[in-house]
């Protein structure tokens, strides 16, 4: 009895220490650039999360080994969201006063960037979105804090109807042609949907929507409907177990791979390797970059870190498919601060604010890109105010049972259409918002 | 003796009946609830606010409402983050569908047509009963899940399927800063809960417990069910929908249906059972612990880690967090079966008698 009730005294007062004690003490650190790391490690998409959070957090560390940015040295922490939307803003809240005041924040989830998009202009902290996000925050005048660098779901969507017009031999071609679409049932996968019905409407295809429910174990129902309506083609928009599900079905189902697309979070590792064979054949999206384990940053990231136990993850995985979006994503960032550093002052640790004149001018030519070790990996990115994505360069690639193959050519999104859906997109937040779009003049600024 | 109630003689009804018939009780509470209102905008910082305690107190919120369908009218119920789904868009659309539109009308308009959908779900309960109505009421989750998903015009034709609010104010005063919207959810929560706590000891809360204690026999004493139970229905659904309301509008800002998925009406039903069931202020016990322990632990055990020099990386915490957290639920339930409203009557009956017991 005693025990009994000294072991519940006891979770009591951990309770109530809960109460009291959780808000965290806001050390501050001198000098050091803060790079707060929105990951999940844990839960249904872990398998995911956890090359692209790898990836993030070695890239931040091999900047500290070569010197900092121009001298200041990144600190970074890890939050563990899962995922979840409000766990994340939970995370945002956490550490975006921290050490000083968070650089940016990158939250790999497009329902947490929803949440954050009304947050970041009142905390002035720019948030980029790399190859997912708001479709229409590439409209930096009214977006000033969002930077969906590299591509967004409009592209993908784009240029994988583009794909598929130049595998029929032309636009016309798809006329009359059923495409389906197996999503992703969240944001995230509703994105592209307003840009595909665009294109069904210029080229006559018949677009069908196939829903699938979180996480996305659960698809016979979906993939009896594609047996019922013999697609010509499938486009996958899932994210997580999702897409190893897919997959099996398809092959459950008898559904050619081959004529299966995914976006660019559907063409890693994690999708297509437990399908194995069975997904052979199968394309995805790869934006920018595929697997590169030869690339010159990978081998610099083995020496440095690897070779010294320093790394984040295992190994193996270093330069596979979503390592290297995690790499890239930091590496923007970075750099980011380092135009910043331009302006503001070069050595400084810039803030938010800073950071966020950084991103917008952004301008990594081939010859930066080569000489940091990008060469191969990325083309191009340079970002304005009126374009805060920078790049749309996407190329097709297709797993052939073992790894990734990268097709040769490069595509890019329709600009004309992309520009008149992005703006007239951004003009209706605007407008619900209250927001005035800015003046080239005050880009300037 | 610092709870000894000697002295304090009651001479009319209205003294015997108040809420909080001894005095010290109702010291206690209003300096709470004046600490809470005066002394925390003072001492939290903008992170304590917006991620703790404003999730704290909508939850409450939510964790009342379900509190008075499954502890006061013993009705159990799986629906209860659809009901805030329903609470949630319902005023979103009022509020961006009726011009000029005030906030707080679009709340409470929200929190109406959910209690009027609580009616609806809530029928089955006048044929089923126990497991079998939790089952029923689940159909509500789905339900909801469903509608939201697929039915554009709730979201407004949103594209993405996320909706969002901003600028919001009440009369005139903007509801932006951390404070504001802080003040705004604790006056809310107040309210209601006064408005609950009266509730259960009126008529109706007594026709509640009747009927939750056996129903049979409420019957027969003249107690109609079916009033009794859509009115539970309808009340914890109006408390609820407005929580969620506040959810989505004061705390997230922008959601989609996913914020109220199937796990947060475990949570919810988790809350109710851990904090105390029949029991207002167990709601706010269920709603902290369920809240604020993840929180806690996830900051609590890196920081032990680098205390004793040991590097606690992000997927152990994070797993560690579950176990512990999992672990104290089953120990909490098995010490105290009766919730953590009970704890809290047992250490006052010890306090009455402190420091001499016999």
């Amino acid at each position: 009895m005693k025990i009994r009730s000294l072991a519940l005294a006891a979770s009591l007062a951990t309770v109530a220490l809960a109460t009291t004690v959780a808000a965290p003490a806001a050390f501050a650190q001198a000098k050091e650039q803060f790079f707060p790391v929105l990951v999940y490690r844990t839960g249904a998409y872990a398998p995911n999360g956890t090359p692209w959070a790898n990836g993030y957090v070695d890239y931040l560390k091999l900047v500290n080994a070569n010197g900092g940015i121009n001298g200041v040295k990144i600190s970074f922490e890890e939050c563990e969201f899962g995922y979840a939307t409000d766990r994340g803003v939970e995370c945002y809240e956490r550490l975006k006063g921290k050490n000083g005041g968070a650089t940016l924040f990158q939250p790999l989830s497009t329902g947490v960037t929803f949440a954050l998009t009304d947050k970041a202009p009142v905390d002035k902290i720019p948030l980029i979105t790399a190859g997912y996000g708001r479709s229409e925050s590439q409209d930096g005048s009214v977006f000033t804090w969002n930077f969906p660098l590299l591509g967004t779901y409009w592209v993908g969507a784009d240029v994988a109807i583009q794909a598929l017009a130049k595998r029929e031999g032309g636009w016309d071609k798809l006329k009359g042609k059923k495409i389906a679409l197996v999503y992703h049932d969240s944001p995230y996968g509703k994105e592209p949907i307003p840009l595909l019905q665009e294109r069904a409407k210029m080229h006559g295809f018949n677009l069908t929507l196939l829903p699938v429910a979180h996480p996305g174990v659960e698809q016979k129902a979906t993939w009896l409907q594609i047996r019922q309506n013999r697609p010509d083609y499938v486009l996958l928009w899932g994210w997580g177990v999702m897409n190893s599900t897919s997959l099996k079905e398809a092959q459950a189902t008898g559904f050619p791979r081959d004529k299966m697309y995914g976006i660019w979070w559907a063409g890693a590792e994690p999708d297509v390797k437990d399908v194995g064979d069975g997904a052979k054949g199968y394309n995805a999206m790869a934006l920018q970059h595929s697997a590169e384990p030869q690339s010159k940053i990978v081998q610099e990231i083995l020496d440095k870190l690897y070779a010294k136990g320093q790394g984040t993850g295992d190994k193996a995985d270093v330069g596979s498919v979503l390592y290297m979006r995690g790499l890239i994503s930091a590496m923007l960032g970075v750099e980011g601060v380092r135009k910043a550093q331009e302006r503001y002052g070069k050595g400084k640790v810039m803030t938010g604010e800073q950071t966020r004149w950084g991103l917008e001018n952004l301008n990594l030519d081939q010859k930066t890109l080569d000489a940091m070790g990008f060469a191969g990996v990325m083309r191009p990115v340079q970002t304005s105010c009126l374009d805060h994505m920078g790049a749309s360069w996407v190329r097709v690639q297709s797993w052939d049972g073992n790894k990734w193959v990268v097709g040769n050519e490069w595509l890019q999104a329709d600009d004309k259409l992309l520009r008149g859906m992005v703006l007239n997109a951004s003009r209706k937040y605007a407008e619900e918002k209250k927001i005035t779009p800015r003046t080239p003049e005050q880009c300037k600024l | 003796m610092i709870y000894r109630e000697n002295g304090q003689f009651k001479t009319s009804y209205g003294a015997d009946q108040q809420i909080f018939p001894i005095a010290q009780d109702r010291y206690l509470v209003v300096a709470i609830i004046a600490f809470a209102f005066i002394g925390v905008p003072f001492l939290a910082d903008e992170y304590f606010f917006r991620a703790i305690l404003i999730p704290f107190l909508i939850l409450s919120l939510a964790a009342l409402g379900v509190n008075l369908l499954v502890g006061y009218c013993g009705q159990i119920t799986l629906g209860a983050g659809a009901f805030m789904a329903i609470g949630a868009y319902a005023a979103y659309n009022f509020l961006i569908r009726v011009p000029h539109m005030p906030l707080l009308g679009a709340l409470i308009l929200g929190g109406l047509t959910a209690a009027a959908m609580g009616i609806l779900f809530g029928i089955p309960s006048l044929r089923v009963r126990g497991l079998y109505l939790a089952v029923a009421t689940l159909a509500a989750q789905f339900f909801s899940d469903w509608a939201f998903l697929r039915i554009k015009w709730f979201t407004n034709e949103s594209s993405s399927g996320s909706v969002s609010v901003s600028n919001l104010e009440f009369f005139g005063l903007p509801i932006e800063s951390p404070v504001e919207k802080y003040i705004f959810c604790l006056a809310i929560l107040v309210i209601c809960a006064l408005l609950a706590k009266n509730l259960t000891r009126a008529s109706i809360g007594r026709q509640w417990m009747a009927i939750r204690d056996m129903d049979v026999a409420a019957e027969v004493i003249g107690i109609r069910p079916m009033w009794a139970k859509l009115s539970a229905f309808a009340v914890s659904s109006f408390f609820v929908g407005i929580a969620g309301a506040l959810w989505g509008f004061v705390h997230l800002g922008s959601w989609e249906p996913a914020a109220f998925s199937v796990d947060r009406s475990f949570q919810l039903l988790f809350m109710v059972i851990i904090g105390g069931m029949g029991s207002i202020v167990g709601s706010f016990f269920g709603a902290a612990f369920i809240v604020l322990l993840p929180i806690f632990l996830s900051q609590f055990l890196p920081a032990l880690g680098a205390l004793v020099g040991v590097h606690v990386s992000t997927t152990a915490a994070s797993h560690a967090e579950l176990i512990i957290f999992g672990a104290l639920i089953v120990f909490f339930l098995i010490v105290e079966p009766h919730g953590l409203a009970r704890l809290w009557v047992t250490a006052k009956e010890k306090l009455r008698l402190w420091p001499f017991p016999h």
